[in-house]
C-alpha cells in the first residue's frame, strides 16, 4: 500500500527488546516493552528520559541496526509501508538508501576518502548529480566551520568535534524523508549547535520527519515539536 | 524487475564431508546482484569449505548450486558443461586467492597476466588487449611501467591488486575472495580493501567474501553469515549482526576484537 498523507512517516507499534548476555549467563538487559509512538512528516519528535533509558537502542531498532524482538516499525516509503521489524536485510538495505537517514556522533572513517568526498558520497546515495552533491557537499562543511584546509584529507587523524561535524554534513548531504538523530550535537560548540538546530529547521521545512536525541535543552527547546519519554515504556 | 527478484547464486543444503569430518553441513543461502556477502568464523570453521563448493572448486556431497546465467536462466552448476564451466570460470566470476601465487602466473608478465583472461575470451588485437591492461593496472594503483615486469618482483599488495586486476578485466557478475587481505601489512590492507570497497560500487559486483576479520567483514559487505564448526550459526544485515550478536558463539567473537 503507497503512504497516504494520513500516514505516519514513522509508526512505532508495541516495540520491545531485551539484550541476552551469553558471556555474562545470559543475563538478560531490558530495554523497553510496548514502545508506541508516531512521527509525522515535517515535525521533530525528541526522545527523552535520562541515559540508558533506551533511546539509542530505539532509534537503532529502527534503523535496523538493532534487532527488534516483537511489535511493528513501520516506515513509509516511496516503494509502499515497509516494517522494518521484521524486513529481509535487502528491504533494510534498500530503505536505508531511499528514506532513512542516521546521524551518530561517531564517524566510521574509511580509509584515504577525503573528507570533503565522503560528504559527497553520502550525498550521490540519495541520487544528487556531481555537481549538486558537491555543492552541498562544500556548503555545508563551510557552515559546519570545517576549516577548508581538512576538506581534502581523509579525516583518520582528525580531532572527534571535526569526525563529528563531517558525519552530521554527510547526514545532512543526503536528503532522506526521514532522519535519525543519535545525539549529533553532543560536545559541539554553541556556533556549530545552532547550525545543526537551523538544519533540522529546514528539513523540517522541507517535509522531513525528524527523531532525535538530544541532551542538550536550548537545542531540544528550538527543534522539538514533541517530546516523548521513553522511559514510559521501560521494561 | 524479474532479475532483481531472482537471486544471482541459489545455495541449497551445501554439504561436504571429508570422510567422517565435517567440512560444512546443510548451508543454504541467496545471493542477489550487487550484493557483497560476507562468512566470517575462524580456521576450521568451514568457511574455506563452503567458498570452495560454492565457487565449483570442489564438489559438494550433498546440496546443489544454482546460478543465473548470463542468458537469464538458473542453472544447477552441477549439470554444466565442461565448456560451460570454463566460460563461467573465465568471465563471469573471478576468484581472488588469499596467497596471490595462486592466482597468478608468477614468471609472465603483469600485462600478460591481465591479457591472458581476455585472451582466453576471444580477444586476438595485441594493442587492444596491452591498452585495456594497462587500464586496470592503473585502476588498481600498479604503475604502468611495471607492466612487463612479472608478479615475482611485486611486494605482497601489488601481487594482490594485480589478481584483483586480473579477475575484473573480463567484468564478471561475481567475485569470490578467500581472505583478500590476509598476510598482508596493516597498511597495506587499508589500500587494499579500499580500493575493493570502490570497485566493488562502482562496477555493482556481487562478491562473497571469506574472511576471519570482522572489520573487513563490515566495511566491505551487506550482509554477514557466522559460522562455526561447518554450520551457519547466525546471518544477517552485517551491522545488525556485529551491532546486536544474537548467538552466544558470535557474542564471543564481537566481543574478541581488539577496540583500537
Amino acid at each position: 500500500m503507497p503512504p497516504s498523507s494520513t500516514t505516519p512517516a514513522l509508526d512505532i507499534h508495541a516495540v520491545a527488546k531485551t539484550f541476552v548476555m551469553h558471556l555474562r549467563g545470559g543475563a538478560q538487559l531490558p530495554v523497553v516493552r510496548g514502545a508506541s509512538f508516531v512521527v509525522e512528516a515535517g515535525e521533530c519528535v525528541v526522545l527523552g528520559g535520562p541515559s540508558g533509558a533506551g533511546k539509542s537502542s530505539v532509534l537503532k531498532m529502527i534503523f535496523g541496526n538493532y534487532r527488534t524482538d516483537a511489535g511493528h516499525i513501520r516506515v513509509a516509503s516511496s516503494g509502499g509501508i515497509v516494517d522494518v521489524a521484521s524486513a529481509s536485510p535487502r528491504e533494510i538495505i534498500a530503505l536505508r538508501r531511499s528514506t532513512l537517514g542516521y546521524v551518530s556522533q561517531f564517524l566510521r572513517v574509511i580509509p584515504r576518502i577525503s573528507a570533503l568526498d565522503l560528504v559527497i558520497a553520502a550525498a550521490i546515495e540519495t541520487g544528487a548529480d556531481m555537481d549538486t552533491a558537491s555543492n552541498r557537499a562544500t556548503r555545508l562543511l563551510c557552515r559546519l566551520n570545517l576549516p577548508e584546509r581538512l576538506w581534502h584529507l581523509p579525516p583518520a587523524t582528525f580531532s572527534g568535534g571535526e569526525q563529528q561535524r563531517i558525519n552530521i554534513a554527510r547526514g545532512f548531504a543526503a536528503e532522506r524523508p526521514i532522519l535519525l538523530l543519535d545525539e549529533p550535537t553532543a560536545s559541539l560548540d554553541a556556533a556549530n549547535r545552532d547550525v545543526v538546530a537551523e538544519l533540522v529547521a529546514e528539513q523540517k521545512a522541507k517535509g522531513a520527519a525528524v527523531l532525535g536525541i538530544f541532551h542538550d535543552d536550548d537545542v531540544r527547546r528550538v527543534v522539538a515539536d514533541r517530546i516523548v519519554d521513553i522511559t514510559r515504556f521501560s521494561a | 524487475m524479474s532479475s532483481a527478484e531472482t537471486p544471482l547464486l541459489r545455495a541449497d543444503g551445501l554439504t561436504k564431508f571429508y570422510g567422517s569430518r565435517t567440512g560444512c553441513l546443510d548451508v543454504s543461502l541467496n545471493l542477489y546482484e550487487g550484493e557483497v556477502l560476507a562468512i566470517v568464523g575462524e580456521s576450521g570453521s568451514g568457511k574455506s569449505t563452503l567458498l570452495s563448493l560454492l565457487s565449483m572448486q570442489m564438489e559438494p556431497t550433498r546440496g546443489h548450486v544454482h546460478y543465473r546465467m548470463r542468458d537469464g536462466e538458473m542453472r544447477d552448476l552441477a549439470s554444466l558443461s565442461e565448456a560451460e564451466c570454463r566460460l563461467l570460470l573465465r568471465t563471469d566470476w573471478g576468484f581472488v586467492h588469499q596467497d596471490a601465487r595462486l592466482g597468478l602466473r608468477m614468471g609472465v608478465s603483469a600485462g600478460g597476466n591481465v591479457g591472458e583472461r581476455l585472451m582466453a575470451i576471444g580477444w586476438r588485437n595485441y594493442g587492444r588487449i596491452r591498452h585495456e591492461a594497462t587500464d586496470w593496472l592503473a585502476r588498481v594503483e600498479i604503475d604502468g611501467g611495471r607492466i612487463d615486469d612479472p608478479p615475482s618482483t611485486f611486494s605482497g599488495g601489488m601481487r594482490q591488486r594485480l589478481q584483483i586486476a586480473k579477475n575484473l578485466v573480463t567484468k564478471p557478475r561475481l567475485v569470490f575472495m578467500d581472505e583478500p587481505t590476509g598476510g598482508l601489512d596493516v597498511s597495506v590492507q587499508a589500500r587494499l580493501l579500499d580500493l575493493v570497497r570502490g570497485l566493488v560500487e562502482d562496477l555493482g559486483l556481487a562478491a562473497i567474501i571469506v574472511t576471519h576479520d570482522l572489520a573487513v567483514a563490515r566495511l566491505l559487505s551487506h550482509r554477514l553469515m557466522v559460522m562455526k564448526a561447518g554450520r551457519v550459526i547466525e546471518t544477517g544485515l552485517t551491522d545488525q549482526v556485529l551491532d546486536d550478536p544474537r548467538e552466544p558463539y558470535t557474542q564471543l567473537l564481537v566481543s574478541s576484537v581488539l577496540q583500537v
